[in-house]
């Protein structure tokens, strides 16, 4: 936990300097079947060399927030609607009149100053994979099979530094040594096919750090590797934060893993977002029905349960969600006003800097969350 | 080797079930019993079939020899060898012709699904499979051999060394002779390769190493380049291999329909007299001629995909 500190540190020195503000972001596709709103409304920002995570259901719209701000989605299309309550709608509009683009975002990512949602294409290139890098899921395909990984990463470093390729392949022996690849020169000239899958995200890790960017977003990195290795990747990346003071986007299922690397944390549930604080809070005093339903279903040391609580029924279909507050079908507290209304986030009386979406007033949410956490883990409730 | 020997093989037995006799054609229409038992002893068909085989083998390894048409005496090696070039003209111009076809079409249908150019060359894909090549061959003939004039409507000429007494010759007589057959020729290939390309490109697209391509900062004709063609078209060097090699074998409706004395229709010549050694030429050759072009790919795939390179 000594690199979180050290984050904390870093977050502290420059609390008021935002590297990366989203606000109202959304992000709608079209579909045969209609339009789908993978994102609607989701706001967040962090700080320069902080840790955020974003964690949340398969399909609530992680991945798709991160690849809208890098212009990475299928098709964008490139509309400017002003905001207002009647952007959904006009978006839906545009989306349904477009034959060029199936793929729409709206909002701002103010990234150093620049909205990255309305720059030209050249200059999100220049951004993307320079000061923005972004990791992938999947090392066993996230790596070009015909090409070998040195070619990838010189290709990375000249896309973006002003470097001979003699110059370029040092760099990416440097790059690979950095990252723990063993005898890297000779490794250099290897294919993806010749590496493990933790080997092959160190060579992605590698080649998204070699132009040093401010930001490093992570797309389930650990996901598909097996657990020792996803230890080691976890530190990889902890140290290479320390190193190059690089601000971290993790998106994870994974609550553990955010536990480890977090300094402050989204919780996503259908296209928005339904809690964010920093990371102490979530564990200690999450205000968000879903974010109890999330920690309930986590497997403790502990403590010794039969079985792990589930959140009752499915996410909701993005292309038609439901009225009003969109947990509130699978939500044990909801009341009338749920199904009316969308909650907007909201600071919480205890703490400015934790925010969450939700009608239920504090007390009773206060004690629920003292019972969900003491329902797993006695002590920690005892202690807070 | 194994290929080679089961090819020929099943060829001879096929033959031999085959319920005619080829020495009574050889001697004559009006040969008598003992002219045809005569004919028979001659050609070597009196032998069990075994050794008939044997035979045939012991000649094509030590002589390098294919033996004697049964109806002319020529040499069939001879024949084949005149018949090879007129094949391998088609073939090849027909293969460059349909490459240049279906690679922009097959690409830029791929980027544009759905799009106007994406539904038009469907259409073409469409008939490109279904009309039969002796139809579109008989239409192109129609229309711009005979109608319009714009080409000779049949026959061929060779590039260089016209045979004396050839009414033509020379590249530009043998390239004008050949348009309407590599067309005609390459149609269904085009087609084929068109629909096969638009979905190995479509494919490769959604892949993941081409959104970390794109993540990295790399403008969109590198990506394409580097990262979705060269993946794109591995499978398509596969096929382009295989088809060479059967298509060398005899373009047997595009030769008949235009007249070039390939070897499709050599072969059809000689199935027709129940020829066995030139029917055996015309075997043996297309069957080395695809077993060289797997082993072109082989060695070809081995220099372009890193993945199968040999430790």
């Amino acid at each position: 936990m000594t690199s979180t500190a050290a984050g904390k540190e870093l977050a502290t020195d420059g609390a008021n300097e935002l590297l990366l503000d989203v606000r109202d972001l959304r992000t709608y596709f079209k579909t045969d079947d209609g339009i789908v709103k993978a994102v609607d409304g989701v706001s967040f920002s962090v700080g320069r060399g902080e840790t955020l995570g974003i964690v949340g259901e398969s399909g609530c719209g992680k991945s798709v927030t991160m690849m809208s701000i890098l212009g990475l989605n299928p098709k964008p299309g490139r509309v400017n609607i002003p905001a207002g309550p009647g952007r959904g709608e006009a978006m839906s509009k545009a989306l349904q009149d477009s034959t060029k683009f199936v793929s729409l975002s709206t909002g701002e990512a103010f990234f150093k100053g620049e909205n990255l949602l309305t720059v030209s294409g050249s200059r999100l290139r220049e951004i993307r994979g320079g000061d923005i890098a972004m990791i992938f899921q999947d090392p066993m395909t996230s790596l070009n099979p015909v090409h070998s990984i040195g070619t990838q990463l010189i290709e990375a470093t000249l896309l973006h530094q002003d470097v001979s390729k003699k110059q370029a392949r040092k760099l990416a022996i440097e790059a690979l040594k950095d990252v723990g690849i063993p005898r890297a020169e000779r490794r250099i000239d290897d294919y993806p096919h010749q590496f493990s899958g933790g080997m092959r995200q160190r060579v992605m890790i590698a080649m998204a750090l070699i132009n040093d960017p401010k930001l490093l977003i992570a797309d389930e990195p650990t996901t598909a590797l097996d657990v020792t290795t996803q230890a080691q990747i976890l530190e990889l990346m902890n140290r290479m934060q320390e190193e190059h003071g690089t601000a971290i986007v993790m998106i994870t299922h994974d609550l553990g893993v955010v536990a480890e690397v977090a300094d402050e944390v989204v919780v996503m549930y259908a296209a928005r977002v339904a809690e964010r604080a920093p990371v102490d809070n979530i564990y200690e005093q999450p205000m968000h029905p879903y974010t109890w339903g999330l920690l309930g279903s986590l497997p403790r040391l502990e403590t010794d349960v039969e079985r792990l609580t589930q959140i009752p029924g499915q996410p909701p279909s993005l292309l038609r969600p439901p009225a009003g507050c969109r947990f509130n079908p699978r939500c044990t507290f909801a009341f009338d006003r749920c199904r009316r209304e969308l909650p907007e986030l909201v600071a919480t009386l205890a703490d400015p800097s934790h925010t969450q979406a939700c009608f239920l007033d504090e007390e009773t949410k206060l004690r629920e969350a003292h019972r969900v956490l003491a329902s797993f883990d006695p002590e920690a409730a005892g202690g807070g | 080797m194994v290929l080679f020997i089961a090819v020929t093989m099943v060829t001879y037995v096929i033959f031999f079930v085959i319920p005619a006799n080829p020495a009574a054609m050889a001697a004559g229409k009006s040969a008598s019993a003992a002219d045809i038992a005569r004919a028979e002893k001659r050609l070597g068909l009196d032998k069990p079939v075994p050794i008939q085989y044997e035979k045939f083998l012991q000649r094509l390894v030590i002589n390098r020899s294919l033996g004697y048409s049964f109806t002319n005496r020529r040499d069939v090696n001879e024949m084949v060898l005149a018949a090879a070039p007129v094949t391998a003209s088609l073939v090849f111009g027909g293969v460059i012709l349909w490459m240049l076809m279906a690679l922009p079409i097959g690409i830029l249908s791929a980027l544009r699904p759905r799009s106007l150019l994406d539904r038009s060359a469907m259409v073409f894909v469409l008939i490109g499979i279904s009309a039969p090549v002796i139809w579109i061959g008989l239409v192109l003939q129609y229309f711009i051999g005979f109608k319009w004039a714009l080409t000779p409507n049949s026959g061929y000429c060779d590039f260089i060394n016209p045979p004396a007494g050839a009414t033509c010759g020379g590249p530009v007589d043998w390239f004008t002779h050949l348009i309407l057959p590599w067309f005609t020729f390459a149609i269904l290939f085009a087609a084929i390769y068109v629909r096969m390309i638009r979905s190995n490109v479509m494919d490769t697209l959604g892949e993941d190493y081409v959104r970390t391509a794109r993540a990295k900062g790399a403008p969109e004709t590198q990506v394409m380049q580097k990262h979705v063609l060269r993946n794109a078209l591995l499978p398509v060097v596969t096929m382009l291999g295989m088809d060479i090699g059967i298509a060398l074998g005899g373009a047997i409706f595009t030769e008949y329909i235009f007249g070039l004395p390939g070897l499709g229709r050599l072969a059809i010549q000689s199935l027709e007299a129940f020829d066995l050694p030139t029917i055996m030429g015309v075997v043996v050759f297309s069957t080395l001629a695809i077993i060289v072009f797997n082993v072109i790919v082989d060695v070809l795939y081995a220099g372009i995909d890193p993945r199968i390179r040999l430790e």
